[in-house]
């Protein structure tokens, strides 16, 4: 690159200047709409949350409508007493739940149908393939719609558990939380608060309602993720296999010691995508009762949208937003380390085995 | 002597494979047949997959055939085919010269432009609702169609995958053509794209999948009945913001209209759907 810059002729572009030009024309949409859109934005949503703007006239003119108020939103929902950070508690207690369900229930689902469909003998793998595939392709707010009609009261769901005699609960009414069905009152041990939330409440698990929103996560993940088990599956060495059925290996030892080791990096990827997404749960949550009932299914995400849509106190949920933004950009870039390290790990394997490789043969 | 599987096994592999096969599709059946039920039947009878009687009430409703229009599909409809068609070729086509551009022509900054895409990928689209919202109204476009399409108009993403689709391709034939004098747009238009049918080909299909099913942009860039999509318009239905009652079959049948597109999509082009989704799993 420097060499041709040498060579470019003095005072006439020449055809390194001409690639220069289209290059920068070239991405200029690409450069503009980004800048407008997204980084320019960021900028001033932050300034926004250090304000308190409530919707009314310009939030960068500061007055009544939107004094400037240092971080005082941020410690709001951290170290203030109040309601503020009692609802944020509460939807970031809801999100920790659903990741904690959500996650290791879709991985497990999608490596165990990769494993079912991956079998040679089987007729009509692309039918199950596309039918585990399809709901995930389709717009969540359908999906979403078509789950609360499902779990409405006299829906498909409470029939179905009718047949076979079991009473359904209000699905999208019922804010008990999972661990609290049996009722009772909080022992003494666990009325203790933290961060303004009872440790009795902390620990309620997800309410009812937000299985449902856990069982559709799940429903429509499952499919996305056992494509690329599928695909790992595919690239195995067949060397492996061979290897594994003349040493008289058991189908379970081998699943234990060969297939789920070799696709390591493949559960990383499933995993971390899933911690990932499921911070950023929010269509499904607006669809199905907007954080109702009694609060079970806000996440920070919602909450945010609600506290500056809803509420009209645009600075906190901007300063909500960044602490959202902040869990997943971590979440992605430790993603994207532990891919590298893996790959690094890999390559160094690989180059191993080909060095020992002829020592091996003799 | 065979090694077989033995019959027990498959009998197994089967069974899993068609119970949870019904457990994914039949939210579908379902969908389909309440939408030809009546009010009535939806909410009595859940579970009947042949309505009866069958009524399109729900149907007529939703293409403005009766005097009731207050839910006004048809223009949700077109708002949502109109601002789907116009991203999808801004994109096919930005994000095409963008990702040439990355890929192939030498210029310094190339490196930092790369680095910063590569940046705004990982940026969680929740947390960008609010700054979209402020950088509309201060441009004064709020709630019109310029707000809906003009951010999503280039994707990050889509840059990233015809970037590497360019990285892919040899040289040889380009350098070809400037040798012959092209000019670079040209040799990019009538060389290069041509060439880049089978990433164009995927790019579009993610790209309408994308905006048509695109909710949380158009939630807060738009507020009238006018500017609303199938998406957004379905999502203020079941809020109840539009007349009172369950209106189940409505709801199903507007759910289905909003799938049917992408559904259709997704049945002709599977094959790019998976190889999206995989370049969107292992990006970075």
């Amino acid at each position: 690159m420097s060499a041709s810059a040498i060579k470019r002729a003095p005072g006439r572009g020449g055809i390194h200047g001409r690639e220069a030009v289209a290059g920068w024309l070239f991405t200029a949409p690409l450069i503009v709409i980004l800048g407008v859109f997204l980084f320019i934005p960021i900028v001033m949503a932050l300034y926004v949350s250090l304000t308190n703007w409530n919707g009314n006239g310009s939030p960068f003119a500061g007055g009544d409508n939107a004094q400037f108020v240092g971080l005082r939103n941020y410690t709001s929902l951290f170290t203030d007493e109040g309601l503020t950070r009692q609802t944020f508690m509460q939807s970031l207690n809801n999100n920790f739940w659903y990741v904690l369900l959500v996650v290791p229930i879709q991985t497990a689902t999608s490596f165990l149908l990769a494993l079912v469909v991956n079998n040679r003998f089987l007729k009509g793998r692309s039918f199950f393939r596309t039918a585990f595939y399809f709901p995930s392709v389709t717009s969540s707010i359908a999906i979403s719609v078509v789950f609360l009609v499902l779990f409405a009261n006299s829906g498909v769901v409470n029939s179905l558990l009718k047949l076979v005699g079991i009473d359904g609960p209000q699905w999208f009414n019922d804010a008990r939380g999972i661990f609290h069905l049996g009722g009772g009152e909080a022992p003494a041990w666990a009325t203790g608060q933290i961060l303004g939330r009872s440790l009795w409440e902390w620990t309620a698990g997800p309410s009812v309602a937000m299985c449902v929103i856990v069982i559709l996560a799940v429903w429509t993940t499952t499919g996305t993720f056992m494509l690329m088990f599928l695909a790992a599956m595919q690239d195995l060495p067949v060397e492996v296999d061979e290897a594994a059925a003349l040493d008289g290996v058991s189908p379970w030892q081998k699943l234990r010691h060969v297939t789920i080791p070799m696709l390591r990096p493949t559960f990383f990827l499933v995993i971390t995508l899933g911690l990932i997404g499921t911070w950023q749960v929010f269509d499904q949550i607006y669809v199905m009762g907007k954080g109702q009932p009694g609060g079970t299914t806000l996440t920070p995400a919602f909450l945010s949208y609600q506290q500056s849509f809803t509420n009209l106190k645009y600075g906190s949920g901007a300063a909500m937003a960044f602490v959202v933004f902040v869990i997943i950009i971590l979440l992605t870039w430790f993603q994207r380390w532990l891919m590298s390290e893996e790959r690094t790990e890999r390559s160094r394997l690989r180059r191993a085995q080909r060095a020992a490789a002829p020592g091996g043969a003799a | 002597m065979r090694h077989t599987t033995p019959l027990w096994k498959k009998s197994l592999a089967y069974a899993v494979l068609v119970a949870v096969a019904a457990i994914y599709l039949y939210p579908f059946v379902i969908q389909i047949a309440t939408s030809f039920k009546t009010d009535v039947e939806a909410s009595n009878d859940a579970l009947s997959l042949v309505p009866n009687p069958v009524s399109t009430a729900a149907w007529k409703r939703m293409f403005g055939l009766t005097e009731d229009s207050s839910v006004p599909f048809t223009t949700w409809l077109g708002n949502s085919l109109f601002v789907t068609v116009v991203v999808t070729a801004g994109r096919v086509f930005f994000d095409s010269l963008a990702g040439y551009a990355l890929s192939r022509l030498r210029f310094r900054g190339r490196g930092f432009l790369f680095a910063a895409l590569l940046a705004v990928m990982s940026v969680p689209g929740v947390a960008l609702l609010i700054p979209k919202f402020l950088m509309v109204s201060y441009l004064g476009i709020y709630d019109t169609y310029a707000a809906m399409i003009l951010p999503l108009v280039v994707d990050a993403a889509g840059v990233f995958i015809m970037k590497q689709f360019f990285d892919s391709v040899p040289l040889s034939i380009e350098e070809a053509a400037r040798i012959d004098g092209a000019g670079i747009f040209r040799t990019f238009w009538s060389i290069v794209l041509p060439m880049a049918r089978p990433a164009l080909l995927t790019l579009t299909i993610l790209s309408f999948q994308g905006s048509w099913n695109e909710f949380g942009h158009f939630l807060v860039t738009t507020q009238s009945d006018n500017h609303k999509t199938l998406v957004t318009g379905l999502a203020s239905l079941v809020s109840g913001q539009l007349g009172a009652g369950q209106q189940f079959p409505l709801k199903m049948g507007a759910a289905l209209l909003t799938t049917i597109p992408v559904a259709i999509l997704f049945f002709v082009f599977q094959r790019h759907f998976v190889q999206g989704s995989n370049e969107g799993g292992v990006k970075g």
